[in-house]
């Protein structure tokens, strides 16, 4: 009963602060920049990924850019920084509260310091899901609203995926569930960051930093990395969400409905970034149950 | 007889090199004003952030209301209320969503009335929905004193209540003290490096020094106890120490300057004193029993 009350009084803080509204700010004028940029140099945008084939086929670009290709393309550019937005709010979870001062008055109250950590985990759990259903109704319906619908066509590379229109909006629905557990899992290591700081700033700055940094590692694609950290790093398998556009075909190349080319690949992701969030979770709560609280 | 409502016994803790808190025991009574007296960095914090179960204890036990702060923490606590140093509150926040959320927090449920009637008592109805950031500092701490209090604890623990206040607001301070022990019944803690604050409000008083209990007692057997501390100027500090030192009497006898000596004796002795030091043929400047609190603590502490 007294999580739900930790709960409700995480929230109310979080909800309270106008540093919460940047983030919901700064998103939808991402978003919106990009479906202006679309809007008016869709084609070109398109192009950029169709050079190598045009002379194969005619594009029809027209109707490539729709909405559910722009909410695609939207997710690419900026579920890559949206961890910096979930920093800015978890990083200074407890962190925030010891720098205030205000940690030590909470603590002094009739309640259990794994439940304080906890309700502060699922309060940023909750602000990420709320993050991303506001990032779904501006990109996702936002777009569909200006591009309107049509067939997803999705570029790999050299490959193109090209979906149904009816077996698009479940892939969606399971890329934001994924991103979900993506950004939670960068709330985790903030909270952890958090738990050992007394500034708000450490924290979110250490965040951005390993994430910054594993991002590069991973872009590097050379062997060394490639075979020890690349499989294990949570920024490797944050990107996963993208593999629910990516749709197996037969052999004549007709995508089969419902499909995705690796499912073993999505689950694995998912299971890492559980394992991830499992252990900041578990490290936070040993450490603050036997913390000093100095602040 | 008076209940024990704070039992502590053996308590330390170290940080580091620094002992802290070193093998202190102390018992505060049911209703009484507790003044928790000692300079700053003397441990008075790191004791009361015990109490309130902030800091894991290295050594010793603590008892609240009769039962073993660790095995029943929840319970002392949900029976406790506290302001530790400033009282820093969330300055987004109203004071009204400060005092919901403090109330929540000390698993009570209250309503819109009795928050206000808790703003009121402590006169900030009025700011109820202003954000504490634009509060003052006595603002501030006399809406820490509600959130303290909104649960109507048995026990409040305040540490340096008047820190950053002007002299109005230590008044009012005083008197909200005096009057929750007097009227309301309660028992309070109450630290300060203040000692004329101390000897206003408070009944009982531990002084530490170090981490280490210099003193304990009720204020006016301490201040005015069997054995006094006796001040004694004469020209002839040697000689004298030498006669004083011949007696068993009198203890613990140092110089403080070089015509002062400062000693231990029971006061009803004082003339016999005076006919020693006579009979010795020394002459004389003051006799002089030591009464003040702070010439108490400064004696005491050897400060």
């Amino acid at each position: 009963m007294m999580f739900i009350t930790l709960l409700r009084i995480e929230l109310f803080k979080i909800f309270k602060r106008p540093r919460t509204y940047i983030a919901f700010g700064a998103i939808a004028m991402i978003v919106l920049l990009v479906q202006l940029a679309l809007k008016v140099n869709g084609k070109d945008f398109i192009q950029l990924y169709t050079d190598s084939q045009s002379d194969t086929f005619e594009i029809p670009y027209e109707s490539m850019n729709n909405g559910y290709f722009v909410c695609v393309a939207v997710l690419h550019m900026i579920l890559i920084h949206v961890p910096l937005l979930v920093a800015l709010i978890a990083g200074d979870m407890i962190s925030g509260e010891a720098g205030l001062g205000t940690l030590r008055l909470v603590v002094g109250k009739p309640i259990g310091r794994t439940e304080l950590i906890l309700s502060k985990f699922m309060a940023s759990t909750i602000y990420v899901v709320m993050l991303l259903v506001w990032m779904a109704i501006f990109a996702l319906f936002g777009s569909i609203l200006l591009f309107g619908s049509g067939d997803l066509v999705v570029f790999r590379e050299e490959n193109m995926h090209l979906m149904n229109q009816q077996d698009v909006l479940w892939r969606f629905f399971a890329a934001f569930v994924f991103a979900a557990l993506a950004l939670t899992t960068i709330a985790a290591m903030a909270l952890m960051f958090s738990a050992f700081s007394e500034n708000s700033l450490g924290p979110i700055v250490a965040t951005v930093c390993v994430v910054i940094v594993f991002t590069i590692v991973q872009q590097l694609k050379v062997p060394l990395f490639e075979q020890t950290i690349n499989p294990w790093s949570f920024t490797t398998h944050m990107l996963g969400w993208k593999g629910f556009f990516y749709v197996e075909k037969t052999a004549e190349g007709v995508t089969i409905d419902g499909s995705v080319e690796n499912p073993a690949s999505l689950v694995k992701s998912a299971g890492v970034l559980l394992g991830y969030i499992l252990l900041f979770l578990t490290v936070t709560v040993q450490y603050f149950k036997r913390k000093d609280i100095l602040s | 007889m008076m209940n024990t409502i704070i039992r502590v016994k053996n308590l330390s803790k170290r940080f580091g090199d620094l002992q802290a808190v070193d093998q202190l025991s102390f018992s505060v009574s049911a209703g009484e004003v507790y003044g928790f007296l000692g300079q700053n960095g003397a441990g008075k914090s790191t004791t009361i952030r015990m109490l309130l179960t902030l800091i894991e204890p290295d050594e010793g036990e603590i008892e609240i209301f009769g039962l073993n702060l660790r095995q029943h923490r929840k319970e002392i606590l949900k029976r406790t209320g506290a302001v530790i140093e400033r009282p820093d509150l969330y300055k987004y926040l109203s004071a009204f969503d400060n005092l919901r959320i403090f109330a929540r927090l000390s698993g009570m449920k209250a309503s819109r009335k009795q928050l206000m009637d808790q703003l009121e008592m402590v006169g900030l109805a009025e700011r109820a929905n202003s954000r504490v950031k634009t509060y003052s500092q006595g603002m501030k701490q006399r809406l820490g004193l509600a959130c303290a209090l909104v649960h109507d604890p048995g026990l409040i623990i305040l540490d340096e209540p008047t820190n950053g206040l002007d002299p109005q607001g230590i008044a009012e301070m005083r008197e909200m003290i005096i009057r929750l022990s007097r009227d309301g019944g309660k028992t309070l803690l109450v630290s300060s490096h203040l000692l004329s604050e101390m000897e206003m409000m408070a009944s009982s008083l531990l002084i530490i020094d170090n981490g280490r209990k210099v003193a304990e007692g009720k204020l006016d057997e301490l201040l005015n106890p069997k054995t006094a501390l006796v001040e004694l100027a004469v020209t002839d500090t040697r000689a004298a120490r030498q006669l004083l030192g011949q007696t068993d009497w009198i203890h613990n006898i140092h110089e403080k300057s070089i015509r002062l000596l400062r000693f231990e004796m029971e006061k009803s002795r004082i003339p016999e004193l005076t006919r020693l030091l006579v009979s010795g043929g020394l002459d004389i400047q003051s006799i002089r029993p030591v009464h003040s609190l702070e010439e108490y603590f400064l004696a005491q502490t050897g400060k």
